[in-house]
């Protein structure tokens, strides 16, 4: 199959799978039983005039699949409607809020990144041996330290006990935002540095009893040679493709630690507006994500047979 | 696999005994063993009223009267965390058993008939694959309003496609085995084959696998709590509590949050080192 046919079944594959979480995400509105009117506006006074604002934002008075149509057609022209909470738009509440959260999320990767695949290396190349095994009970442990708890040892001890770092905010200007976000994008890594461990491990151990590696160094290839050209670089496929699953994960879980951290971004926003019963936000923040997960996926499926081109033909290590 | 692969009984008879310690796995054991008692036996074994506050020690430091000290509003932190116990377990342990079984039915639905139903199981589980449980579960908040049993729901839902995946797959395996053909055979229905001769060999290579996700449920429900979108105030509850201490933390008051953060991570330590060992012991091969 040639590459460009691939991409375009992948995209076609995407575009399918992104039309179907809109109608979940749009029609979960639909089990909720009752009166639309009365879901959207709890906890607010239903006076005149804002019924017929939600009535016209949502269409409510048209048949669902054209209300959908309305919201899918509003949702690609970039309106995801109004926000009950700011009287704003959603799209300005969420662009105000993407920086801190994109950073935290990229911030955490990179963490996620080198120390999952320095873990899970150590621990292969040491298989069997006492440095695996610590380093794997460390993993299970790190694994089990939800970012919350996470957040609040490492605000006890290097924001209270040392004074390094801020424990709340985020901070003004770039320098100052990675300085501030530096705590919390260690405490949302935590338990994602476990995945890519265990991956980059399991990856390896399976690359170090092939052929290829014995032959090179039965060959008298330097062991750093062997280790860096055949096994890290044949093991990069399923790393890369369990990170592509773990971004929409990322932004989930920032909600907990923007909370923790007092940071404002869009977990934070997403956990406030189901607080402020501000479902539209709700409606568009859930998209996003599971947009950022779809396209990332895609992406990742995508760069494969370039670091792996094995599996262009079909006989990766899927 | 193929159909030279033995059956899960053989697998796990010829097993081989590792030499690895077992203290690890043991100690954990022990370790859930003891919180599950405590919950379980709460009412008699917590020193205190979990809800009852004592106007004359707010954030008290330990003391015989309260081992672990007190909270913000006066009460007892060790009977808070005992009774906490109960919804800490009781949610993931729900999840896991309705995922288990949504997920093994879904599964061994297509896994056996394959084709159609398989295809498009497939695609609704990728659907759902886009949605991680913890979004799931703040919709579902969104929708329904807070408390345990909205997210234990959403997040039964989110889990079953893991399972779903997995049985599919042993299931489509199995059913090329010479068992079934030889049922077949004999005039046995293709349902009454699934149901009771395949689902029994399937179901505990899953079931270890599900207690895999017992760890992650009980972190994200009690992140939940701790977002307040879980577990209501005042029920005593490890991720609400540390939800309620989290402001003290930057006063140095460390006891009323550490407390229920070490309980916390102690159950998914152990509920993880237990679920690995089972998934280890009894599956042997992933044909995942």
């Amino acid at each position: 199959m040639s590459a460009a046919r691939r991409v375009a079944g992948k995209l076609g594959g995407l575009l399918l799978t992104l039309f179907l979480a809109s109608l979940l995400v749009f029609f979960s509105r639909f089990l909720v039983p009752g009166d639309p009117v009365s879901f959207l506006l709890r906890g607010r006074k239903p006076s005149p005039e804002s019924v017929a604002a939600i009535t016209a934002q949502y269409g409510l008075e048209l048949p669902p699949w054209e209300q959908y149509l309305r919201w899918i057609l509003g949702v690609l022209r970039g309106d995801f409607g109004r926000s009950l909470q700011y009287r704003q738009d959603v799209s300005e509440v969420i662009g105000d809020r993407l920086p801190v959260t994109l950073t935290l999320v990229v911030m955490a990767g990179l963490i996620i990144a080198v120390a999952g695949v320095a873990f899970g290396a150590i621990a292969a190349l040491n298989r069997g041996k006492v440095i695996d095994r610590i380093v794997l009970i460390g993993l299970t442990v790190l694994g089990a330290i939800p970012s919350f708890v996470g957040g609040i040892v490492l605000i006890a001890l290097f924001s209270v006990g040392l004074g390094w770092f801020p424990s709340f905010g985020s901070g003004d200007g770039f320098g100052d935002m990675i300085h501030h976000l530096t705590l919390p994008s260690i405490a949302l890594a935590l338990v994602f540095i476990v995945l890519v461990g265990k991956v980059t491990r399991s990856a390896m151990v399976d690359q170090l009893g092939r052929e290829h590696v014995e032959v090179s160094t039965s060959r008298g290839v330097a062991r750093q040679a062997v280790v860096r050209r055949h096994v890290l670089r044949n093991a990069l496929g399923p790393i890369l493709t369990v990170s592509g699953v773990l971004v929409a994960g990322l932004i989930v879980a920032s909600s907990i630690v923007e909370a923790a951290f007092g940071l404002s971004g869009i977990g934070s926003l997403l956990v406030q507006s189901v607080d402020r019963l501000d479902f539209p936000v709700v409606q568009a923040i859930v998209l996003l994500v599971v947009f950022a997960f779809v396209v990332m996926n895609a992406v990742v499926d995508i760069l494969e047979p370039w670091i792996d081109p094995r599996s262009a033909a079909g006989a990766g290590a899927r | 696999m193929t159909s030279s692969t033995p059956t899960l009984a053989i697998r796990v008879l010829r097993a081989p005994r590792r030499p690895r310690p077992r203290l690890l796995y043991w100690t954990a054991v022990v370790v859930l063993a003891v919180i599950t008692l405590a919950a379980t036996l709460a009412p008699m074994l917590a020193p205190d009223d979990p809800d009852a506050v004592d106007f004359m020690s707010f954030l008290a430091p330990p003391s015989p009267a309260h081992w672990l000290g007190t909270d913000s509003l006066g009460r007892d932190i060790l009977s808070r965390i005992i009774w906490g116990g109960r919804t800490a377990l009781i949610g993931p342990l729900a999840v896991v058993v309705f995922s288990t079984i949504i997920g093994i039915l879904l599964g061994l639905w297509a896994g056996w008939r394959g084709g159609w139903v398989d295809a498009a199981l497939s695609r609704v589980f990728d659907v759902l694959f886009a949605f991680p449980s913890l979004l799931i579960a703040i919709m579902a908040v969104a929708l329904f309003g807070k408390g345990l049993w909205a997210p234990v729901i959403a997040m039964s839902i989110a889990y079953a496609p893991f399972v779903a995946r997995l049985t599919r797959s042993l299931v489509a395996a199995e059913r090329t085995r010479p068992y079934v053909s030889a049922y077949r055979v004999q005039g046995f229905g293709g349902a009454w084959i699934a149901l009771r001769r395949v689902l029994p060999n399937v179901t505990p290579i899953v079931g270890a696998q599900s207690t895999l996700n017992f760890g992650y449920v009980l972190a994200e429900l009690a992140g939940l709590s701790f977002l307040g979108l879980g577990v209501q105030a005042p029920t005593a509850d490890w991720g609400a509590m540390i939800n309620e201490a989290q402001s003290g933390v930057a006063a140095g008051q460390l006891l009323p949050a550490i407390a229920p953060a070490i309980a916390v991570v102690l159950s998914v330590v152990a509920v993880n080192i237990i679920g690995e060992e089972l998934s280890d012991r009894i599956g042997g091969e992933n044909p995942a």
